[in-house]
């Protein structure tokens, strides 16, 4: 067993190492202003929602009066080194815009040293519609919340599975969930897979994954009789595993599926990337073949049978191993496909971008009551539609995930087994 | 020999550094949750961030120093409360799932432009601008010393002799004292082996500082003055750590951890109980989290997911449900933390590992080590199994 522990835990480390070998980790983009602990940096990029502006020439009004220029490179950026803490006024001279552009003109920053100090201002083209109407923005942030909302699905069902199944809550689903993304990039984006060929791949992979975790660590643990909590330390260090061995291999930025930028396609008031509306058509297919698959089938039954009472479905003759070898491969497939998706519809994938899922996965799952597929099929829906349209109703953006926090901690004030889940007296 | 005189250099450095001592104190206020009571909190890095914010904030704003470390305890109590109150009635799951999601909820608001003002958004709050006043404290007075001022390079210049004699003595004290422990009845009585194994233990502590000299301004930003406050600290958080689960109140933490029906059957009210049990190891993670900045930064993003992670390595290395396991294991993990690194600096060509991988490799490193303890040595260094076949 414990070969076979470290065999798995060797596997996992080494396969996407050996595979990426030849990645170079990402280096630091080069800037003219390095903040030093006498200096600070303040810095931009002039951009419009059409493109970026050279040649603009930008004016920096130190606090006691005097103007520092600047002019933006052939990227749009420009920066100043100043050598004093305080309040800098930054503008940009109008004369040098090129025309039909409307701008703010003017922000004001505090300098500090030792960093560099983001200045923006917003420039637009004249014809831009700033003020879309709220409703159109309802619309819009509707259709983006039930994409995200589909896409945690896929990932959600198999922990809720796996969960029902076996009783652990597993803290390494969202690296799974990275792991799809990041062997999209890998076989798709560097390896030059087509996009349909490597995702199957991906998913093949991803499910190989799961079957083997189960073949080589939680079925002997779950033998040698280690309790839950135990185990969820196990996935806990696990996920840390996952993660930094994610940022060895591709660095700390965000690595893209696939290379060239996506198409928009128009559907009444809503604006998405083709690969959006692909991306929700097949979740629906998925998780709808998957609710098929558990409500019809006889592996179906027998999952939920073990999900409900695993002693009672061992002795009416199920095969309670077998059962949950297969929920775990399904689960890590399906989270690999969400990963995939996400990367593909978000335009990017980092390393720990499963920490945050992670975060809306345990909250859609208990919100829907953990331990059911259905329930967190709802609870990711909602999850999903809170999250984006959170800053529509007035929510600020940074705070959008703490509005998933906030419904969690409500609803396990008042109905601590979830929408679908079962009244159970615990404590 | 130098390039490894200067990696034991840096372990040593490292294990009495600061930044041990605050997870130390943090992993023993885990020690409070998981060890005794069974609570699986996974967000103790948000009641250390919170810890430092309400400390640095505070100060930062011209409030003395006092105040500030009390507001950073208040931030830790009412994010107990809010934890606890909806999810300590149910099974232990929850309060994992909301603890982890709390913590980061914490660290994105500390992220977040509309907070510039108090946080420093990412970028953080600068150490000057919350140290002077714990550093004005300080009665050590301006230079620097070395410790210990009589070390290796001052017998026969240094030879490979003396340091080779050195470490066989460490080897020595080391298997001392796990004899001494192991040995549970026979000769001496108990006051005999506690004083057998302090004795060991200061000459072992002598040794270290012997073979590694170090060397630190008296007060400066991160110097002896901060060190001896820090351990002070842990030494303090020890002594109450001891005399609460000895206590009346400490039984009943372990019988909740073991059996909640039974305490409840006993007409203990099993809530409030496991309630104080986690404000009390919050604070320790506000304090914990307090010390860890003082040296430095507030830096939302260096006190996330991965410190909590660290303080649990550090708890079940050195044995969780014991009173010294989370400060040994603490000294241990971050000194071979930096051993790894320091070994794959050397070592690991840098077409292989560069600069910046051996860090990730290290901390690929501390995911395997939680893993292969759980399964293997649950009861880590100084534990005893017994106590931890407990199930939330």
């Amino acid at each position: 067993m414990g070969r076979g522990v470290v065999g798995l835990v060797l596997a996992l480390l080494l396969a996407p190492v050996v595979m990426l070998l030849a990645t170079p980790p990402a280096s630091a983009v080069g800037t003219l202003c390095l903040p030093t602990p006498t200096a600070a940096c303040i810095a931009g990029t002039l951009r419009t929602e059409k493109g970026v502006l050279p040649g603009v020439d930008i004016t920096v009004t130190t606090p006691d009066g005097k103007d520092l220029t600047a002019t933006t490179g052939e990227d749009g950026k420009w920066n100043v080194s100043v050598d004093k803490e305080g309040a800098y006024t930054v503008k940009i001279d109008e004369s040098t815009l090129p025309k039909d552009l409307k701008t703010s003109g003017e922000v004001k920053v505090q300098a500090k040293f030792g960093v560099t100090i983001p200045a923006l201002i917003e420039i637009r083209t004249a014809s831009y519609q700033s003020s879309e109407s709220k409703l159109d923005e309802l619309i819009q942030s509707s259709a983006n919340g039930i994409r995200l909302g589909l896409l945690l699905a896929l990932a959600s069902i198999g922990l809720s599975l796996i969960y029902g199944t076996t009783g652990l809550s597993n803290f390494a689903h969202a690296e799974q969930v990275g792991l799809g993304g990041i062997l999209g990039y890998e076989l798709i984006n560097r390896g030059g897979l087509n996009l349909w060929v490597g995702g199957l791949l991906v998913v093949i992979i991803c499910a190989f994954t799961g079957w083997f975790q189960d073949r080589v660590m939680w079925q002997p643990l779950r033998r040698r009789g280690l309790g839950l909590t135990q185990l969820m330390i196990v996935t806990i260090g696990l996920s840390l595993a996952l993660q930094y061995t994610f940022q060895y291999t591709v660095g700390a930025r965000t690595v893209r599926v696939v290379q060239d930028n996506p198409s928009v396609r128009e559907v009444g008031p809503i604006t998405m990337t083709n690969q959006s509306f692909i991306a929700m058509a097949i979740s629906i297919v998925v998780i709808a073949a998957v609710g098929y698959a558990l409500l019809r089938t006889r592996v179906g039954r027998a999952t939920r049978a073990v999900s409900d009472n695993p002693a009672l479905a061992a002795a009416s003759g199920i095969d309670v191993d077998k059962v949950i070898r297969l929920v775990w491969t399904v689960a890590m497939g399906l989270a690999g496909l969400s990963g995939l998706l996400y990367a593909l519809v978000t335009n990017g994938i980092k390393w720990d971008s499963g920490m945050q899922i992670l975060l809306l996965l345990f909250a859609a799952v208990t919100l829907g009551g953990l331990g059911t597929a259905f329930g967190a099929l709802v609870g990711s829906l909602i999850i999903g539609l809170v999250v984006e349209l959170s800053p529509v109703l007035g929510m600020p953006g940074d705070f959008k995930y703490a509005t998933a926090l906030l419904i969690l901690i409500l609803l396990l004030l008042v109905r601590p087994q979830g929408l679908l889940g079962r009244p159970e007296r615990v404590g | 020999m130098d390039t490894i005189q200067a990696i034991l250099n840096s372990m040593l450095r490292e294990a009495i550094s600061p930044a041990t001592a605050a997870v130390a104190i943090a992993a023993i206020g885990l020690n409070i949750h998981f060890g005794f009571t069974g609570l699986l909190n996974i967000g103790q890095s948000g009641f250390m961030l919170l810890g430092a914010y309400g400390f640095a904030i505070s100060i930062g704003h011209g409030l003395p120093l006092v105040v500030g470390i009390i507001l950073g305890f208040a931030a830790a109590l009412v994010f107990a409360l809010v934890l606890g109150a909806p999810t300590l009635k149910l099974r232990g799951d929850y309060l994992a799932i909301v603890t982890i999601s709390a913590a980061e909820i914490i660290r994105y608001a500390g992220r977040s432009a509309l907070l510039t003002d108090f946080t420093g958004a990412a970028q953080g709050l600068q150490g000057k601008t919350y140290r002077d006043p714990f550093t004005n404290l300080s009665f050590l007075g301006d230079g620097s010393t070395t410790l210990s001022p009589f070390n290796y390079a001052d017998v026969a210049g240094g030879a490979i002799w003396v340091r080779v004699i050195g470490w066989l003595l460490v080897v020595a004290c080391v298997t001392g004292i796990v004899l001494v422990q192991r040995r549970s009845s026979g000769v001496g009585g108990h006051g005999l082996r506690v004083g057998a194994t302090v004795l060991l233990g200061l000459l072992l502590v002598v040794l270290f500082f012997f073979l590694m000299p170090v060397n630190y301004q008296d007060t400066g930003v991160s110097g002896w003055w901060v060190r001896l406050v820090a351990w002070l600290l842990v030494g303090l958080s020890l002594l109450v750590v001891t005399l609460l689960v000895r206590s009346p109140w400490g039984r009943l933490l372990r019988g909740i951890r073991e059996d909640e029906d039974a305490i409840r059957s006993l007409g203990k009210n099993v809530f409030a109980i496991k309630m104080q049990a986690l404000v009390i190891g919050g604070m320790f993670g506000a304090l914990g989290g307090m010390l860890y900045v003082l040296p430095s930064s507030v830096q939302p993003d260096s006190m996330g997911r991965s410190l909590t992670f660290f303080c649990y390595t550090a708890l079940l290395l050195g044995g969780a449900a014991t009173i010294f396991g989370p400060v040994l294991g603490s000294v241990i993990f971050y000194a071979a933390r930096i051993m790894i690194k320091g070994i794959a600096n050397a070592y690991v060509p840098d077409s292989i590992m560069n600069g910046q991988q051996t860090e990730q490799f290290s901390f690929i490193v501390v995911g395997v080590a939680l893993m292969l303890i759980v399964i293997f040595r649950p009861q880590g260094i100084l534990g005893d199994k017994r106590e931890l076949r407990f199930n939330v």
